[in-house]
């Protein structure tokens, strides 16, 4: 009996799904999710006490503090940085907007490596402003400051990236309307413009976060990797891991990878707010959907 | 507020959207901006705002040259086409955000207290504490025009303000926003594609094409004496019967017709459906009866004249007639057009 | 004749914006190029045309198509069960999918190392089976699986979501097969968006690092990515070779960046509405 249900779509048919279904879920049990298991598995294969030594040692202390000072000052630059630049690109026209664009996403499509080998050409000894700044006794490579100007390459363009398509998607006319009604530039963007993209900036900052806070290949090649001093929690990881010492490694990446279970989790949580579904790229085929046009 | 626009250029990149423009509409009138789409009907609209600025020309408050005041002070009440009512914002909350942002300080009471006013006068008590996604269309409008009066404004803009609501809601909103007009005597522009609407609830109308005003004036001037074949084709339905014209008389298949004032040549005669008669014989234009359409309030006739061009025409509902019939179009009135 | 724009702030925005791109993007590419421009013709294909580099070239390219591949087909799977059935845990796949991307690439390198180790839990069992995975050019290919993986269902998936149902309707009644009617309509209205999944897979794979140097072996000639390289000519204090082979990753990066930038435009240009 056919009735009541709904007729067959394609793929509907019981053998094609579940043979789907079961080569994704054994894929991704394979590929994601076993090494997301035997990340806590060896971290802590010599026990709770194992784990807590590690994390108890100085230097993986001191390299958790620099990664959250790094995130500390690259998120907020970063944020600032993304509203201003989507404020510019989305409510104003001028030449060069869409370039401007694609500049900006620049650093998501080069190597970490290449960013940070950049970076040495700038302000290592051999860079444009290195031997000023050596004579002026000012360290910006192998310390802070190359750490976090590395991190804002790599992370640029998250947060732009969120607020662009929501903003170009929102118009201009709540802005036009508060203006007309006599707000401020400033007031209408904290009373009018912030509220209706808080959930996108969110998620651009969480997504950031992450990413300063994980950044390995352009960090490696600007922080000189000193224990102790200019070693992030990832670079720590690689550390110990070339010291063989297995269980530290995988004790540090735990942290790290709790880090990126909280992100995926608030990622889910913002989605229900409906942010991150505008900065999907509109590459839909012609599809006239009658049903959606509001 | 009496406005006055003087000589307003608009170019967009390469593209002039508004052609010197020179307008007058005084304290308290009610007037329509009416144009096809591309006629720049907004864009001088939102000049007037100040949401665009003029590349050229002036614009007059009063005796205040305007053209340069930035929207914030420019003290216009705005509607816009989608109301642009902030979503997080409660109905009350919208309604008394200019007063919030003022630079004139009010206490909370004085707010609320307009803001319960202003929802009276736009009949939408109680649904203060609503949000705007969850009222209708029409109470949308209502809190859009209710938001733009809270902040006293010398003049009232509304883009195409009920382009997006249903039928029978337009109509209601039109005979109420006239008696709003009617009731604060405030001087309002608004901007509309439907001539109906225009007609229905103007002092004057302003018909614009291509950027240039074609033809102002009542609903009553513009409609028995369109300037041009495109405000009479644009105000409602026409036949276009081909002709020439002689010394101020058009001929048409052996009819002569008077057409003074239209130069020697080709021209074009446009009819209304009701410009014409339909008799079995007489002086008029011969022609057969191709399609007979019925509706609600009378009878249509689609017919094909001698020489071969089609006209429609209305006739009362009992006339008899069908398919085929030979008789004579009778002339009442119409306007010759040089072609 | 300039005029005051209508809301404020395109000064203070751009000029945040212009002085934030100059300094941290323009500036330092702008350096690294010249930097390897300063290397002289001869000199610069001396460093990028060396046997060394050549072979980390083939053997990067080589694992970064192969994952490109291997995550078509996977990655391709999986936006289809996750847009068109229902199954118990489809919401943690869901999200699960996110993590190459959370992920810090040093955590999955080692992970995945581990894994795959000859006495790591895979490892163990390809070993008997005569597979090696870690330290040969199949463990590159994976690590790039593993970071490349969500680019792929994530600009698929809000397609398929989206893919207008009369439209796969309208080839059932005209009688199309379930085959024919993926491949001859669903496919190609997905066309674009896959596409773009695969450059930017591609392209996130050839500058993988993280992820890539725990599992690779890293052995000159066979094992060592481009990326590493460069940080070998680093280390070995090479600025202007480091600089001439991280050219290469970069102009490599702005082509694919172009190439998807002609998709997004000609995908745009298709749905182009008023």
């Amino acid at each position: 009996m056919q009735r009541g249900k709904r007729p067959p779509r394609v793929g509907d048919n019981p053998a094609i799904r579940r043979t789907l279904i079961a080569f994704v879920l054994v894929l991704g049990a394979l590929l994601v999710l076993a090494p997301l298991v035997v990340i806590f598995t060896q971290a802590f294969s010599l026990g709770p006490a194992g784990f807590a030594r590690t994390i108890g040692h100085p230097d993986t202390r001191h390299a958790i503090m620099l990664t959250v000072v790094t995130a500390l000052i690259a998120v907020p630059v970063n944020t600032v940085f993304g509203i201003a630049a989507a404020w510019a690109i989305t409510k104003f026209d001028f030449w060069g907007r869409r370039f401007l664009l694609v500049v900006i996403e620049i650093p998501f499509s080069v190597s970490p490596i290449v960013a940070g080998v950049a970076y040495l050409f700038v302000y290592g000894l051999q860079g444009v402003f290195g031997p000023m700044l050596d004579s002026a006794g000012i360290k910006i490579l192998f310390a802070l400051p190359g750490i976090v100007l590395a991190s804002m390459f790599v992370t640029a363009p998250f947060v732009v990236r969120e607020l662009v398509p929501l903003m170009q998607a929102q118009g201009r006319d709540l802005e036009e309307a508060a203006t007309s009604l006599g707000a401020s530039g400033w007031r209408t963007f904290f009373s009018v413009t912030l509220p209706n993209i808080r959930w996108a900036l969110l998620y651009g900052v969480v997504l950031c976060n992450a990413r300063v806070m994980g950044e390995f290949g352009a960090v490696s090649v600007v922080s000189g990797n000193i224990r102790g001093q200019t070693n992030t929690l990832p670079l720590h990881v690689e550390l110990l891991y070339h010291d063989y010492q297995t269980v530290g490694a995988f004790a540090a990446a735990a942290i790290l990878t709790v880090l990126a279970i909280v992100t995926i989790a608030a990622k889910v949580l913002l989605e229900r707010q409906g942010a991150g579904r505008a900065s999907r790229p509109a590459l839909a085929a012609p599809t006239a959907a009658p049903g959606n046009a509001k | 507020m009496k406005i006055r626009l003087d000589e307003v250029v608009k170019t967009f990149d390469t593209f002039r959207a508004v052609h010197g423009v020179s307008l007058d509409i005084e304290s308290g009138e009610l007037v329509a901006l009416l144009g096809p789409s591309g006629s720049g009907k907004t864009t001088i609209l939102r000049m007037v705002a100040g949401l665009e600025y003029a590349d050229g020309g002036r614009i007059l408050f009063g005796e205040q040259d305007a053209t340069d005041i930035p929207v914030r002070d420019r003290g216009v009440g705005f509607v816009f086409q989608h109301y642009a009512l902030f979503p997080h914002m409660t109905v009350a909350e919208n309604i008394g955000f200019g007063m919030k942002v003022s630079k004139v300080r009010r206490t909370k009471a004085e707010v609320a207290g307009r803001v319960a006013d202003l929802l009276r006068l736009v009949k939408l008590e109680g649904l203060g504490d609503r949000f705007p996604t969850q009222i209708s269309g029409g109470q949308r409008q209502r809190v859009a025009l209710a938001r733009a009066l809270a902040v006293d404004p010398k003049v009232l803009l509304l883009d195409e303000p009920f382009g997006a609501l249903d039928a029978n809601v337009r109509r209601d909103l039109r005979r109420w926003l006239r008696e709003i007009h009617d009731e604060l005597g405030i001087t309002t522009l608004f901007v509309t594609h439907d001539q109906e609407e225009a007609l229905d609830l103007a002092d004057r109308v302003v018909i614009l094409n291509e950027g240039k005003i074609v033809q102002q004036g009542t609903p009553e001037e513009v409609c028995r004496a369109p300037a041009t074949a495109f405000v009479m084709k644009f105000l409602g339905d026409t036949n276009r019967l081909r002709a020439t014209v002689k010394d101020g008389i058009a001929s048409l298949d052996g009819l002569t017709l008077d057409a003074a004032g239209c130069p020697d040549g080709p021209a074009d005669i446009y009819l209304r459906p009701g410009d014409l008669e339909w008799t079995s014989e007489g002086d008029g234009v011969a022609a057969t009866v191709s399609r007979v359409i019925d509706r609600p309030d009378g009878r249509r006739l689609s017919v094909r004249t001698g020489s071969g061009e089609t006209a429609e025409l209305d006739v009362p509902p009992e006339t008899v007639v069908a398919a085929g019939d030979r008789g004579v179009l009778r002339v009442v009135r119409m306007r010759v057009f040089a072609a | 004749m300039t005029r005051r724009r209508v809301l404020p702030g395109l000064p203070l925005s751009l000029g945040i914006t212009l002085f934030y791109v100059g300094l941290i993007v323009v500036l330092p590419l702008g350096a690294l190029v010249f930097h390897a421009a300063s290397l002289g013709p001869e000199d610069y294909w001396r460093v990028v045309s060396s046997a060394r580099a050549v072979a980390s070239y083939r053997v990067t390219v080589l694992s970064a198509l192969a994952a490109t591949a291997f995550n078509l087909v996977f990655g391709l799977a999986l936006a289809w069960v996750l847009v068109r059935y229902q199954f118990p845990g489809k919401r943690l796949v869901d999200a699960i999918v996110d993590l190459p991307f959370a992920l810090p690439t040093a955590v999955a390198g080692i992970a995945l190392t581990a894994l795959f180790a000859p006495n790591g839990w895979f490892g163990s069992v390809l070993a008997e089976t005569g597979v090696k995975v870690a330290y040969t050019p199949l463990g590159i290919m994976i690590a790039m699986s593993f970071t490349s993986l969500p680019f792929i269902v994530r600009t698929v998936q809000p397609v398929l979501e989206d893919l207008d149902p009369t439209l796969e309707e309208a080839a059932q009644t005209l009688g199309g097969s379930d085959r024919s009617i993926f491949l001859r309509v669903i496919l190609p209205l997905l066309m674009p968006a896959l596409l773009a999944g695969l450059s930017l897979s591609f392209a996130r794979s050839l500058g993988e690092f993280g992820a890539v140097i725990f599992i690779a072996g890293n052995q000159p000639m066979s094992t060592e990515i481009t990326a590493l390289l460069t940080f070998i000519r680093l280390e070995e204090y090479d600025y202007q070779a480091a600089a001439a082979i991280a050219s290469v990753l970069l102009i490599t990066a702005f082509v694919m960046l172009a190439f998807t930038n002609l998709l997004q435009a000609r995908a745009l240009r298709h749905t182009a509405r008023s």
